[in-house]
């Protein structure tokens, strides 16, 4: 029984035509596993070397050399919310906000609120600084965020 | 001063900004044939002629850069769009792409027919999820329209663009550790030479620039060297090594102020003019402490360096390390210092990617040393020490491949040199509020 889908495999498959070589493929492959099974496992990292003719652990130090994919230990709640923390967000209140956040909603940074609803992370800067402090719900950016709005925004999640 | 139009910004206010439509009624892709059917070589000079310099950090003059490809390779050769802006305090590539992704996507197929390149990779940042679905619109369009793909409107030219997306690291800026992440690696950087240009992606030749770079290529060879270089700084005559900052720059302005804003410049602005008459001025009445003149990594002005021009050459003349991304941050005289070099360490420490020994141990015991500080066990001597740990690491005392540890020991450098009385305050101040053996358990 494998992991990955009939159809998550024919869209890793759909990349290939776009690089000159199948390696190249190990991000995006990475981000639609991700993506749709809210975690990278151990099996799925198998299977991802399979059809990019590449050793797991290839594929396995490149995921974790980026702190972005979750394996199966610790998988991703229904959206990801990132509170910046670098210089300008900071200077405008971006890690009380998370203290906050963190508080209210009982979840750590890097942890999965209890109700699977959020996954909280930090974030170095998100390049949004003219709006700071800013957030990312998922991939979406939302700026001059304060901790009544912010809750507002996952409260709707 | 008054006179300046913008050209990189003339459309981002426009309705509908991003659409082929609006792009095309400002007398957009209007050329492209034109511009396709001249030699390679030509468009080149045209862009160096310019005095092009990259607008990513480093500065480096485009039009040389590309010189440096092997003449009559076989090919592929490819261009890398580094739109992996993660520098602190710059968001300018995100208003090119949002707003105005076909003045881009235009540089793209100017640049790589000017390099022979047929494919062009555009790294993304993953964190710009609203850019990447304007640019993968954008470049459906151009497709449908026959601006992309096989035998651009009949010149014969063929070009396309693959959108990459990253997964969150700030190395993957540096043009070689960009190269490594998009072949599926670890975004390492690679010791150069070979450069990019002799040996790239996929180990072949390969152009890395700048999504602002490319979006004044499009400028350069709409308006003109001339319009070019009547805009900004001209060499310094004392200086034969000095290109000049010729052209318009995107600044950044963030932090303290009252009106945060990205606004298009000659290059060669004041920081005080920046902050004063387009950020409306330090917020809550008070005044600038210290400035960043060009992402964390270029260090710090103090108040009395607030004239200072942001022109390539200008932040380091007052010890800066340049002007890097002209992104502008402003520290308010009621914050600390301290903070806000800790600020600076923590990021370096998260992003340094671990294969040098001096920026992995570095930035992390800089870090380690700036939080005992903040818990009231540090000693004035570990100022010195901060400034020794800083002054072992980066390309400058040649101890790492990359840049990236000189931008992480430069913020060191400028805070405790030009804020020291202030640091040694903290140490000071803080330690009277812990007991001696709490110091005493710090130290050993």
């Amino acid at each position: 029984m494998s992991v990955l889908s009939e159809e998550l495999r024919e869209k890793i498959r759909a990349e290939f035509p776009k690089y000159p070589n199948k390696r190249a493929v190990t991000l995006p492959a990475l981000h639609l596993v991700h993506d749709t099974l809210r975690a990278v496992s151990r099996e799925a990292i198998v299977e991802i070397a399979e059809l990019l003719e590449l050793h797991p652990a290839e594929v396995h130090d490149t995921m974790t050399f980026y702190n972005f994919f979750k394996d199966e230990t610790n998988p991703l709640g229904r959206h990801r919310v990132w509170f910046c923390r670098s210089i300008s967000c900071m200077l405008r209140g971006g890690e009380e906000l998370l203290e906050t956040v963190c508080h209210k909603y009982n979840v750590h940074p890097g942890e999965t609120s209890p109700d699977g609803r959020m996954t909280v992370e930090f974030a170095e800067c998100l390049g949004a600084c003219e709006g700071a402090p800013c957030i990312l719900v998922d991939d979406v950016c939302h700026m001059n965020v304060n901790p009544a709005s912010a809750s507002a925004l996952i409260d709707k999640l | 001063m008054a006179t300046f139009e913008p050209a990189l910004f003339a459309r981002i206010n426009k309705p509908d900004s991003a659409s082929l439509k609006t792009y095309q009624a400002d007398g957009g892709y209007s050329r492209l044939k034109e511009f396709l059917s001249m030699a390679p070589g030509d468009v080149t000079n045209i862009v160096k002629d310019s005095g092009l310099r990259g607008r990513g950090g480093a500065g480096f003059p485009t039009g040389l850069k590309w010189t440096f490809l092997p003449k009559d390779h076989p090919g592929p050769i490819y261009l890398a769009i580094n739109a992996d802006e993660s520098e602190p305090g710059t968001f300018n590539n995100r208003y090119l792409m949002e707003l105005d992704p076909h003045q881009l996507i235009e540089g793209i197929i100017l640049a790589c027919h000017a390099i022979r390149s047929q494919k062009a990779y555009l790294y993304l940042r993953y964190e710009y999820g609203t850019s990447y679905r304007v640019l993968d619109a954008a470049i459906r369009e151009c497709r449908a329209a026959g601006i992309l793909g096989n035998n651009i409107l009949g010149t014969g030219v063929s070009c396309d663009i693959v959108l990459h997306r990253g997964a969150g690291a700030y190395i993957c800026g540096e043009e070689t550790g960009l190269i490594e992440s998009l072949e599926g690696k670890r975004a390492w950087p690679r010791i150069k030479p070979p450069v990019p240009a002799i040996e790239g992606l996929f180990r072949k030749p390969t152009i890395v620039n700048n999504v602002e770079t490319l979006c004044c290529v499009t400028q350069i060879l709409y308006r003109g060297t001339e319009w070019f270089k009547s805009i900004g700084v001209p060499p310094d005559p004392n200086n034969p090594r000095d290109p000049g900052s010729y052209g318009p720059k995107l600044y950044c302005v963030s932090g303290h102020v009252n009106r945060p804003c990205c606004v298009e410049l000659p290059l060669g602005v004041t920081a005080r003019e920046l902050i004063e008459e387009h950020a409306g001025g330090v917020w809550k009445g008070r005044r600038a402490k210290a400035v960043v003149p060009g992402g964390i990594s270029m260090g710090f002005l103090s108040a009395s360096e607030l004239d200072t021009k942001l022109d390539f050459a200008g932040p380091g003349k007052v010890g800066c390390l340049g002007l890097g991304t002209a992104a502008v941050v402003v520290v308010d005289d009621q914050t600390s210092m301290v903070d806000v070099l800790y600020n600076c360490c923590r990021f370096m420490s998260h992003e340094s990617c671990g294969q040098c020994t001096p920026c992995r141990e570095g930035t992390a015991w800089m870090t380690k040393i700036l939080e005992r500080i903040r818990t009231g066990q540090g000693r004035t001597e570990d100022l010195d020490l901060l400034m020794e740990v800083a002054g072992s690491m980066g390309i400058i005392p040649g101890t790492t491949i990359c840049g990236l540890s000189d931008g992480a020991a430069w913020p060191v450098k400028n805070a405790i040199s030009k804020f020291r009385p202030e640091f040694e305050e903290y140490v000071r101040s803080r330690r009277a509020t812990v007991t001696s053996a709490q110091q005493l358990m710090a130290v050993h």
